[in-house]
């Protein structure tokens, strides 16, 4: 007992102290744990693609990859330089471009004006929207043989099928936003006694303008995606012919160069797109700030 | 706000009424039933709509607006041509600057010039440009304001406005919707559920039942002093009666606190 005595005492004194110290508040305000993510870095999405790009360097130099599998990054570069050092690449890119930016024009107006028909009428809906809607089941892919039939394989093959795939998600996106006009805003045009053209030009179509600019940024995905795959076919040009052609070399790196324009061209666009949509939309509180 | 307070003289206004409505019923399948409202407003005079959720004020605005295309009913409406609606929110177009907002749908050269005088009355002169975002609550609702006013209107129907409005705001906005309503003098017609919102700024209180016309009643209230004070709390105390409100159950407010028990 006499032993312990000492401890106790020693612990009763420093009971006061202890209850001083700031700690306590210190374990409250902790206490809070943060639960959301956080405000991202802009520049934060390239870490995955950098640390790729680690990944393919490094098992390059170690030899851990065959560079008959997948060339090193810096013979892809090499290769790159060489290619438009010859001007294919800069030709084969400019006629992919052109077939892309042709398929996305005549789909975009094409998307536009069967969206306005269908959806500022009740009797255009009827007729159109059915029609898209069966159109949207059936793949385009599968469409192809058909237009090679009916179009052959040149050029005007290869712009049907892109401007098909982006006339889609124009078509499906501009159509909703326009049907989706709140009701309040069309009661409030309806006391202000505005025309109906005023109505539309005033309320619906700025109305409708995010959603036929979501529809753009999907546009712009889908006729990339359909120019890969009518270049794959029986194309004599362009970014998808020189991958083919390369395939048939087994020149890899070439493979590989074509790959990164691909990548290139359509983060670029996409980055287009929403620049766009950021100067469109100012008046959207969570655009661009 | 130390404009006085003029209790209305019927005979002073004019003698047609602009708005005339009778034995007007509307069914719907849900709610908002009308069953027989007979009303008249005439120019220049605020008229207060009361009652408890359900029993139809809104949709008499909503009739009156000539905004129920689908409604079944019977009755006769006559309401003036140039008309205009205060909803309970601002709805104003976001992708439209305020002064394009304050003069949609209006022609002609001097638009903008009206719209400007407009949003001056409001006291927002210099925010034409900026978005409707960029616009606290209460700015927004002057906006709708604004953008109602600038058409002159023979008949002004708002829809608990001031609803969403903080209780600071609100009390700002009161004053700005009398000084307004009596400098263009339009036939108002205010649906509310603030009994003492109604009698502040009412010349006659409408209470609505079940689709009927429970109580219409003068609101004839001395500029200020005791008196005032003492009429204003007899009254809510009749109309919170008539919505089936015991008065101790109703919020204190500012205006009856020095009240005598």
């Amino acid at each position: 007992m006499s032993a312990q005595s000492p401890t106790l005492f020693s612990a009763v004194l420093k009971r006061p102290d202890a209850a001083r110290r700031p700690w306590v508040a210190t374990k409250a305000v902790r206490a809070v744990r943060r639960l959301g993510v956080g405000k991202p870095d802009p520049l934060g999405w390239l870490l995955g693609p950098a640390l790729l790009l680690l990944v393919w360097t490094l098992g390059s130099m170690s030899g851990l990859i065959d560079a008959r599998i997948l060339p090193a990054p810096w013979a892809t570069v090499s290769t790159a330089a060489d290619l438009i050092h010859e001007g294919r690449l800069q030709a084969n890119l400019a006629i992919s471009a052109w077939r892309a930016a042709q398929g996305l024009a005549f789909g975009v107006v094409a998307g536009v004006l069967v969206a306005l028909a269908s959806g500022l009428s009740l009797w255009g809906g009827y007729v159109f929207d059915g029609l898209v809607q069966v159109k949207r089941a059936i793949p385009v892919l599968a469409l192809i043989p058909l237009i090679v039939l009916w179009f052959g394989i040149g050029e005007t093959m290869k712009v049907t099928v892109i401007a098909i795939s982006v006339f889609i998600p124009i078509y499906l996106n501009t159509h909703a936003a326009l049907r989706g006009i709140e009701t309040r805003y069309v009661e409030l045009a309806e006391t202000l006694g505005l025309s109906r053209w005023t109505f539309v030009r005033q309320v619906v179509l700025p109305g409708a303008l995010p959603g036929f600019l979501l529809g753009l940024r999907f546009a712009v995905m889908a006729a990339w995606l359909a120019l890969v795959v009518v270049e794959q076919l029986n194309a004599t040009s362009g970014i998808g012919y020189m991958i083919n052609l390369a395939r048939t070399y087994a020149q890899s790196d070439v493979i590989v160069v074509g790959l990164v324009v691909y990548a290139l061209l359509g983060l670029t666009s996409d980055l287009a797109v929403r620049q766009v949509e950021t100067r469109a939309l100012a008046w959207r509180r969570t655009f661009g700030r | 706000m130390n404009a006085p307070f003029t209790p209305p003289a019927p005979e002073s206004l004019a003698c047609e009424p602009v708005v005339r409505v009778r034995r007007l019923s509307r069914r719907f399948t849900l709610k908002g039933v009308l069953d027989g409202v007979d009303l008249e407003i005439r120019r220049g005079e605020f008229v207060a709509l009361l009652g408890r959720s359900g029993c139809g004020k809104s949709t008499l605005l909503r009739a009156l607006a000539r905004l129920d295309h689908e409604a079944e009913g019977d009755g006769e409406i006559v309401v003036p041509e140039r008309r205009s609606v205060v909803f309970q929110d601002a709805r104003l177009l976001p992708w439209k600057r305020v002064l394009d907002n304050v003069i949609l749908g209006l022609s002609g050269p001097d638009a903008e010039a009206r719209g400007v005088r407009a949003l001056l009355e409001v006291e927002l002169l210099g925010r034409e440009a900026s978005w409707p975002y960029e616009l606290s609550g209460g700015e927004q609702q002057r906006v709708a304001l604004a953008r109602s006013l600038v058409r002159e209107p023979e008949l002004l129907l708002a829809d608990e406005p001031f609803g969403a409005l903080d209780a600071l705001t609100r009390i700002r906005m009161h004053a700005l919707l009398k000084r307004l309503s009596e400098a263009h003098r339009p036939a108002v017609l205010l649906v509310t559920h603030d009994v003492d919102e109604a009698i502040e700024l009412a010349h006659r209180v409408v209470v609505l039942e079940q689709g009927r016309v429970a109580a219409d009643i003068a609101v004839e209230l001395p500029p200020d002093g005791p008196e005032r004070s003492v009429r204003f709390a007899a009254l809510r105390r009749q109309l919170l009666g008539r919505l089936g409100v015991a008065e101790r159950e109703a919020a204190p407010t500012l205006i009856s606190s020095g009240d005598p028990p």
